[in-house]
């Protein structure tokens, strides 16, 4: 079967260009150089049709850059992102339809100008994808979609609350029928008890809708329960992906196994924690080699050196890794 | 043995213009010397109003109406500022959730360090105080502290920035912390590091700690015993372990249920439906009734009082005791 997304030696850099004095310097001999943070590099992955792929790693890694990238907002420095849309839809609509995407602050990401009825249809009516005259039962049936009354819908965005607000963001993400869900820590500000009412819903518009999801979160409980397939992110790279059963069972990376046991969880109880050492370095210079050998407990002269390339352990699982060269030789 | 902080039916209202808002509402517990004390809520349970209240520190229009707050057995809601100022950061301090909102942005690390020394100790010389400074850094991990406090809040990541925070409060060898939600703004490994040092520090020190969050698994790793409030009351109290095994309040059953686990993947969450009822217009009887799937008539009338079922475990519920725990 055709993978649904499709990313190639996806890669995105950030550059600060020179300020005027530095470029003045320049001329006259001084070598500043720009700044370079290399914010997604060289990731490849594919994306099957109906899957949750999870995508964890901690600030900087450059996960909410790669969901940006497939949802379309921004555009690779190099690389590709392929969408490979089902035949049955309209073709002559925008590939960036196909995509949308669920944001992480349900304050911020809503027009708090316009009532939720517009906010839901304005997408689909300027697509022609309704009429005019439907709107009311459109946003209506989208709003029961997500659990919301369908009497709401003349309020504004303020009248909610951060769970609601949060399914109004669904809703108008829904409203133009996309294939993919780019779910960019769609539920980190809410609470607890919120968060299990959206993270169901997700669940329940899946199999509603045959969508797939790209859920990109730091909380690896969350991920853990809604993945099917785990990317582990440490400073734009890739450094394993495995399906959630092997990523629970045998993790392979240093980092994935530093990452899964400093997790809290409730089943273990009182304990003692042992972290891993040192911070995660600058994005803007990073370590050679293996970006995290300055944490890793077990880096050798080569991991200084070259940095390790994704090599496939079991069925779907692959992992960035000089010490699984030499367990196998 | 004493505990070191009572806090009795502690009632903190705010006095807005839409009506009066009952943040903390009859809230008791103690916290012993050396013990970590769990605090766990969702927003607007009033947890870390309780927490501002232990430290005096309710602004206006908010007020402590009832109640008393015994530390070491004195009453802090009778204190005058005079009195609170030579206990806050002396014998209790906090740390608050964003370490770049505590650290004053335009001093060095080392002068709001040795501010903070030589204001409850005036007779200590600017050197001592510097060398205590320097080792407190040193225990919160920092390396090379004599170099690194003499940087700017801006020059530590997160993580640091928290570390120093935790170095500040343990300058005075308090004993009470109370930590408001301090590893929420953190990555994985780095919130690790944070709490392996707060342990640690805890242990050797013989410190108490007051932990506020909503993070029922972070407390779960290190609380020994937990609160765990709702719209301004403590509905569960009791030790970690039997608490968290057998959860008796519908309420803690609920947000156990919602927290994600290795052990129930696949399934759906049992969500808690509905959500937390404003503050200014809360229902009469139990606030938990909109949510509850056990409520009865009795929820609806009466506001339930703290049940003792045993194992120093206190439960607001009518229904607890009535029926077999299932």
């Amino acid at each position: 079967m055709k993978p649904i997304l499709t990313v190639s030696n996806l890669s995105k850099d950030f550059t600060k260009p020179l300020d005027l004095i530095a470029k003045l310097l320049n001329k006259v001999g001084q070598d500043n150089k720009e700044e370079v943070v290399h914010a997604v590099d060289d990731v490849s992955f594919a994306v099957q049709r109906g899957e949750i792929v999870g995508i964890v790693g901690e600030s900087g890694c450059g996960k909410s850059t790669l969901g940006r990238m497939v949802a379309g907002i921004l555009s690779p420095t190099s690389g590709s992102v392929e969408f490979d849309a089902e035949q049955t839809k309209a073709s002559d609509l925008p590939q960036a339809l196909q995509t949308q995407m669920i944001f992480q602050d349900p304050f911020s990401s809503l027009n708090p100008r316009k009532r939720v009825i517009d906010i839901i249809t304005e997408a689909p009516i300027f697509h022609g994808l309704i009429a005019r005259k439907q709107k009311n039962e459109f946003a209506a049936e989208m709003l029961q979609r997500v659990g919301l009354d369908s009497d709401t819908l003349q309020r504004y965005p303020h009248q909610f609350s951060g769970g609601q607000r949060q399914r109004i963001g669904i809703a108008r993400a829904l409203a133009v029928s996309p294939e993919l869900l780019v779910c960019d820590e769609s539920i980190a500000a809410l609470d607890v008890s919120i968060q299990a009412q959206i993270i169901n819903l997700f669940v329940r518009l899946r199999d509603e809708f045959t969508l797939t999801y790209l859920f990109i979160s730091h909380d690896i409980g969350v991920i853990e329960h809604i993945s099917d397939r785990v990317i582990v992110m440490y400073l734009g790279r890739i450094v394993e992906t495995a399906p959630i059963s092997s990523f629970l069972q045998t993790p392979n990376h240093p980092y994935t196994k530093a990452l899964l046991a400093g997790v809290p969880r409730l089943e273990v109880g009182k304990r003692e924690y042992e972290p891993v050492s040192g911070e995660i370095p600058s994005p803007l210079d990073p370590p050679t080699g293996c970006h995290f050998h300055p944490r890793c407990p077990f880096a050798s002269e080569r991991c200084q050196r070259e940095a390790p390339l994704l090599r496939e352990l079991s069925a779907g699982h692959f992992s960035a890794c000089h010490l699984n060269d030499e367990a196998q030789p | 043995m004493k505990p070191i902080l009572q806090i009795e039916n502690l009632q903190t209202h705010f006095f807005t213009k839409a009506g009066v808002v009952k943040a903390v509402d009859g809230v008791s517990f103690d916290i012993n010397a050396g013990e970590v004390v769990g605090l766990v809520g969702e927003s607007g349970s009033g947890k870390s109003i309780t927490g501002f209240s232990v430290m005096g520190l309710v602004d206006a229009p908010g007020k402590i109406v009832g109640g008393r707050i015994m530390f070491q057995g004195e009453d802090i809601a009778a204190m005058s500022p005079q009195q609170l100022q030579s206990l806050r950061g002396n014998r209790i301090s906090m740390i608050f959730q964003d370490p770049m909102m505590t650290l004053n942005p335009v001093l060095r690390v080392e002068t709001q360090m040795v501010e903070a020394i030589k204001a409850h100790d005036s007779m200590i010389s600017k050197s001592e105080a510097r060398a205590r400074a320097r080792d407190a850094l040193g225990l919160v991990g920092i390396s090379a502290p004599e170099e690194r406090m003499r940087a700017y809040p801006h020059q530590f990541s997160g993580g640091m920035r928290q570390r120093v925070s935790i170095a500040i409060a343990m300058l005075n060898r308090p004993d009470l912390i109370i930590a408001d939600e301090p590893t929420t703004a953190l990555d994985v490994t780095i919130q690790g590091q944070v709490i392996h040092e707060m342990q640690r520090l805890c242990e050797v020190t013989k410190t108490a700690l007051l932990w506020i969050t909503h993070d029922l698994a972070v407390v779960a790793g290190i609380a020994d015993r937990i609160c765990v409030m709702y719209a301004g009351r403590v509905v569960e109290q009791g030790p970690i372990a039997s608490t968290i095994s057998q959860p008796l309040h519908p309420y803690t059953r609920g947000l156990m249920g919602s927290v994600p686990s290795q052990n129930r993947r696949g399934q759906p969450l049992q969500q808690i439906d509905g959500m937390v009822p404003s503050l200014l217009n809360l229902p009469s009887g139990c606030a938990f009734q909109n949510r509850c799937a056990m409520v009865s008539d009795k929820c609806l009338s009466e506001i339930p009082e703290p049940i003792d079922v045993g194992e120093q475990r206190l439960v607001r519920c009518v229904n607890v005791g009535q029926e077999p725990a299932s």
